[in-house]
């Protein structure tokens, strides 16, 4: 455990170095990984943990970054207030959402989360006075104190840091046990006296929380906000960085976070054909590591001690 | 009386699982349900449990009424139950699933910052060593020998510090010898910690060995009860249950 620990905070620090490199390409794309890094980890706390397939879990993310984008620009609340109502407007919607899709399970409970998050995309999509429609929302500017993008790539880094910080405390607590032995066996969970259904409630809305916090933080770095955050394929793609990272270990979704970024901004300057190439990856990826890349590496190295 | 069932009934698509059942079971009593396959024993398990919803009659366990409550709210009055199938946490370790009931019981299910780690470990190795567990704690528990899961199984239901303990076919399964150990096991459990036990049971050894009354099931309906020497000299369950050849 005290291993691991100082290995994150060396790699804490070298993340932290990356705009001494001076290189504007790095510290963009840096900011976009940590961004996405905590959504894919959100995410998994309902898929390897509590063995929920979220499919739309995009509607939080774009409801953090409606949320902060329209309080910045249209009723002129301070950044300070507006991010931290956006994670809280994303836990209020998944408390919503999710008391209907807990009542469902497995295939079942994955199409109603991606009904319900079509449900926000054509909202979005279709009422042009408040989110603007297709059209979006531009302008939101960076506020004042971090009007740079190596200060928001710090501000990101920090907030990042703090929110797996806190996912990873309640991963391994009590609860986050509890968590594990609903997705290993629900109904065995019930009888050891767990009212079953309010703790993947829960977990929806922490996961909502923390998808609408990366959402606010993606909002303000793009200076814009389209409904394609919405989208149901954007819940794909999380769910595929999760699945390319590994499911099964903490960090593995921000690790295929930063490959899936990697790799689709390298394709890009090469090739049109990315859908193709993520494709063949995720094809080969379910056939040969199912584990994903952090759980091939773990398979592959000698197990320490308290490893996890 | 700790359980009383009255009344009880349950239909699948018409088919009548459980015919107007009663019965009541004392406290700290040995009680056997014993009926063919599909005389309705694991469902009058559910009903108890909650785990499926009655069509009639009540249940009322230590003077509360648990007819329709959730099968969560059951446990933590104190009735717990083991399952017919191996019904564990496959991916988790032998410590960790037990530890989970454990923390459970003890109102630690909604902490979210303390390290569950090392939590309630003395308890939980107690209730390892007690189910003879103690050299599997760090095993996952889903690559265990069947015995080794059945045995898991009671140690998962005995965490929650059951008053009462019915137990769906404990032994299903297991070779004699294996049977043979674990009942010897669950009956030094049942009278060191003043447990009620309710079991069904297919080895007819076991049950007229260890159990104090035994209620024979045919059909979904309760057709005789009493010791078992009563049971053995009942000519109804000679007829049905043991066939028209005499037992023994």
């Amino acid at each position: 455990m005290a291993r691991q620990n100082w290995v994150l905070i060396a790699v804490i620090v070298l993340v932290g170095l990356i705009p001494a490199s001076g290189s504007r390409f790095y510290v963009f794309l840096a900011t976009d990984i940590l961004i996405f890094g905590l959504f894919a980890v959100s995410l998994n706390l309902l898929l390897g943990y509590t063995g929920l397939v979220s499919f739309g879990q995009a509607a939080f993310f774009g409801i953090g970054a409606y949320t902060c984008a329209l309080l910045k620009k249209k009723a002129g609340i301070t950044f300070a207030l507006a991010f931290p109502a956006a994670g809280l407007l994303g836990a209020a919607a998944a408390l919503i959402i999710g008391m209907f899709c807990v009542r469902l399970t497995k295939i079942y409970f994955a199409m109603l989360t991606l009904a319900f998050s079509q449900i926000i995309w054509a909202i979005a999509f279709k009422w042009n006075s408040l989110t603007g429609g297709d059209n979006g929302i531009i302008g939101i500017n960076f506020p004042q104190y971090l009007d740079s993008k190596t200060r928001y790539f710090y501000f990101t880094l920090t907030i990042v840091t703090l929110s797996l910080f806190i996912l990873r405390k309640i991963v391994n607590s009590p609860f986050g046990r509890i968590l594990t032995t609903i997705r290993e066996n629900p109904e065995r969970t019930e009888f050891i006296g767990i009212n079953v259904k309010l703790y993947q409630l829960l977990a929806f809305i922490i996961a909502g929380f923390f998808s609408a916090v990366a959402g606010a933080i993606f909002g303000v770095f793009n200076h814009s906000v389209f409904p394609d955050i919405l989208f149901w394929s954007a819940s794909a793609e999380v769910l595929i960085m999760t699945l390319l990272g590994g499911m099964y270990s903490f960090f593995g979704p921000v690790v295929g976070a930063a490959v899936l970024l990697y790799l689709r901004m390298q394709v890009a300057s090469y090739t049109e054909y990315w859908p193709l190439i993520l494709g063949t990856m995720l094809a080969l990826l379910l056939f040969f590591f199912p584990g994903g890349i952090v759980g091939f590496i773990q398979a592959r190295t000698p197990k320490t001690a308290n490893s996890k | 009386m700790i359980l009383q069932v009255e009344n009880v009934q349950k239909s699948f698509d018409g088919f009548i699982a459980v015919k107007d059942v009663s019965f009541s079971v004392a406290k700290g009593e040995l009680c056997s349900i014993i009926g063919p396959n599909g005389a309705g024993k694991t469902t009058i398990f559910n009903l108890i449990t909650g785990h499926l919803p009655l069509d009639k009659g009540r249940v009322i366990f230590n003077g509360i009424d648990i007819t329709r409550r959730p099968a969560h709210k059951i446990c933590r009055l104190g009735l717990g139950r083991s399952f017919q199938r191996i019904n564990i946490f496959p991916k988790l370790t032998v410590f960790e699933n037990v530890q989970a009931a454990v923390l459970t019981h003890r109102g630690q299910s909604l902490n979210f910052f303390t390290s569950v780690q090392s939590l309630f470990r003395r308890e939980t190795e107690e209730l390892l060593a007690m189910v003879g567990l103690q050299d599997q704690r760090q095993a996952v528990s889903g690559s265990l020998s069947y015995g080794f899961q059945k045995q898991l199984e009671l140690g998962i239901a005995l965490a929650c510090e059951p008053a009462m303990l019915l137990l769906d076919e404990p032994t299903a399964g297991m070779s004699a010898r294996e049977t043979n150990a674990t009942i010897e096991l669950i009956a030094s459990i049942a009278r060191d910690r003043d447990l009620t036990l309710l079991f069904t049971e297919h080895d007819m050894a076991v049950v007229f060995s260890i159990a104090e009354r035994i209620l024979v099931l045919h059909q979904g309906q309760l057709i005789a009860g009493g010791s078992p020497d009563e049971v053995r000299a009942n000519p109804v369950v000679q007829d049905i249950y043991f066939g028209k050849a005499r037992c023994s």
